[in-house]
């Protein structure tokens, strides 16, 4: 065996990095941007998203005002940076508590299998039965507008998805020899489970939740824009849409801008999902 | 004599199936010793690793397991799950066919011989990194200590396996089951994983139940052999034993099927037909309708696994007709 104590063997090549593509790169860049005028909004925005100058009304895009100013003379540049926290937040929200919700119900029942999965399975069919938006919207109506319902009704709903990820993948994952291993080491089944088999099984619900995040920006404007989400004075952007909508033909700038400020936060969660479901594509 | 570390009556495994129930293993009994290596051989289909996944109750409902396994005073196929856990792992560890896909491909290497002593041996940081450098070095693969952060993609076939077998010795088991180990390597890098089962075997004072369908691995590393066919034990013996004359028309087919080198090259005598369906087994020898010695006492009942010689076993009717082979263990191995 000493043969094999050989230089090439003492330092094993590692496999090369690979750089992820420029999808990713220009989606997490982006989201950089997001993150920093949601966390420093007061750095980038000239004025108070709430302030009121009634010198300035429905005045259009100018040097003073980029963007333009509202109904209330409130800088509408201002309003969007500001909007950005909130929506970051609703994107989170709306994401992360069916993300956590889903995936844990769907290991355990993609382990347990037998009446627990066909228990669940039964109750997520009655969910899906209903149009997302529809069954959301009878849910906040019930339990009243505002953000905080919001993402209850969500979470209610949107469970679903990231459980049938899950439980698919873990009910793939524990055929494999590994869990097997796992058992003949006589490791407990929780161990094996949460320490063996979910790390292997959640990446599909991580790209997924990616890309359900740019849904749930737009889930959280729509519901704004229909005055079931967030409430007016709070720069929202489907609030500030809704809010430009009766002054679309003679100030077109008080709705375009945080309609676009949504599409660019859409488009940033896309091309970060689509990277991730590449970069974590399992290699042979 | 000593007292057998694992004894094993009248072991049934059924399993249901849309077809029928599959009697997969019908009867089997048999003894270890502390330190042997015991070969457990036979076609696909024989029964054989669903023998050795019984052993420590691998197997969930709805499949059927009866009989006893005994091992350190106690039923295994009747403890409770937490002693089973115990067990398993702990004194009867295993390892598989296909090292990559029984590690963990998520976990580095180290973390995964790690969390064996931990679970085991109650072993935690800076202990437990010596002792897994340690396993790693046991194992012969070279700068153990860098290679533990290392995750199983990171390692060639042959080194996976020995990574496995690291794991598997974490917690110094009493018994090593090995499921055709070195099916899923090249002729080469078996070798070298026998003779290191071997040397472990030797070092670590265990024994070893070992499953294949390779008689040029049972030749090299096994002390006594079982043949299995069709869910049975149809020949129990020494390796040398079986090598020199089989006592079972089985056996024999085993041997003639099996390529010679050296001098002595004859053509290949293929076994006709395939295994039985173990759905529906005809009743005498399972092998009756392959064999060549077949008369019809084989057909009538299934002959029992009986004591033909001092230490063997056969369940052939013809077992005296049968011719002994000049092929001896070294051609064997060449």
């Amino acid at each position: 065996m000493t043969t094999m104590h050989s230089p090439a063997l003492e330092a094993p090549a590692r496999p090369r990095r690979r750089w992820p593509k420029p999808t990713l790169l220009i989606g997490l860049a982006l989201l950089l941007v997001l993150i920093f005028a949601a966390l420093f909004p007061r750095v980038l925005a000239p004025f108070s998203p709430t302030d009121f100058d009634y010198e300035a009304l429905l005045k259009g895009p100018s040097a003073k005002h980029p963007f333009g100013t509202d109904n209330f003379g409130r800088d509408v540049l201002s309003r969007v940076i500001y909007g950005t926290r909130v929506d970051m937040q609703i994107a989170i929200f709306t994401t992360l508590f069916p993300f956590i919700f889903g995936t844990l119900l769907g290991a355990l029942t993609g382990y347990l299998g037998r009446w627990s999965d066909a228990i669940v399975g039964r109750i997520a069919d009655l969910v899906v039965v209903f149009p997302f938006l529809v069954l959301v919207i009878a849910i906040v109506a019930v339990l009243g507008p505002g953000l905080t319902n919001m993402y209850i009704a969500v979470s209610a709903v949107g469970w679903v998805s990231y459980w049938r990820l899950t439980r698919g993948e873990v009910m793939n994952q524990k055929k494999a020899e590994y869990a097997q291993a796992g058992k003949v080491l006589g490791y407990s089944p929780s161990r094996i489970l949460l320490r063996h088999l979910l790390p292997n099984a959640v990446t599909p619900a991580i790209v997924y939740l990616m890309t359900d995040m740019s849904l749930g920006i737009l889930l959280g404007a729509s519901l704004g824009y229909l005055g079931l989400g967030a409430q007016p004075p709070t720069p929202e952007w489907g609030v500030m849409v809704a809010d430009g909508k009766n002054f679309m033909a003679t100030a077109w700038w008080i709705s375009t801008f945080p309609g676009l400020a949504l599409t660019l936060a859409g488009v940033t969660f896309s091309l970060i999902g689509d990277g991730l479901a590449d970069a974590l594509r399992p290699r042979a | 004599m000593t007292t057998p570390l694992l004894k094993v009556r009248d072991l049934n495994v059924r399993i249901p199936t849309p077809g029928g129930l599959l009697h997969a293993v019908r009867g089997v009994n048999f003894d270890l010793m502390p330190g042997e290596v015991l070969g457990l051989v036979g076609e696909s289909g024989s029964g054989k690793s669903v023998t050795l996944r019984s052993l420590i109750r691998l197997h969930r409902p709805p499949i059927g397991m009866t009989g006893t396994v005994e091992y350190g005073g106690q039923n295994l196929l009747n403890a409770s799950e937490s002693k089973l856990r115990d067990v398993r792992g702990g004194q009867i560890s295993m390892i598989f066919q296909e090292p990559m896909s029984a590690l963990n491909p998520v976990l580095t290497v180290g973390e995964q011989i790690r969390e064996n002593l931990l679970e085991h041996k109650g072993l935690r940081g800076k202990a437990a990194q010596d002792r897994a450098t340690e396993l790693l070095d046991l194992t012969g693969i070279p700068s153990p200590k860098a290679r533990l952060s290392d995750y199983p993609h990171q390692f060639s076939g042959g080194m996976r396996q020995r990574a496995m077998i690291a794991i598997a010795l974490a917690s110094d088991p009493q018994l090593l089951l090995a499921d055709e180990p070195t099916t899923a390597l090249d002729v080469t890098i078996q070798d070298q994983i026998l003779r290191l089962l071997l040397r472990l075997r030797e070092e670590l004072h265990m024994s070893v139940i070992l499953v294949t369908h390779d008689l040029g691995v049972v030749a090299q590393t096994c002390d006594r052999v079982a043949v299995m066919y069709g869910g049975r034990l149809v020949e129990t013996a020494g390796v040398n034993d079986l090598f020199h004359a089989p006592k079972h028309a089985y056996t024999l087919g085993l041997m003639r099927s099996l390529p010679g080198a050296g001098e002595h090259r004859q053509p290949l005598q293929p076994i006709p037909g395939g295994p039985p369906d173990l759905r529906s087994l005809p009743p005498g020898c399972p092998f009756a309708p392959r064999c060549e010695y077949v008369t019809d006492e084989c057909r009538g009942t299934e002959p029992p696994l009986l004591e033909v010689a001092p230490e063997r076993f056969s369940a052939c009717v013809h077992y005296t007709e049968l011719p002994a082979l000049k092929s001896t263990l070294e051609e064997v191995n060449a």
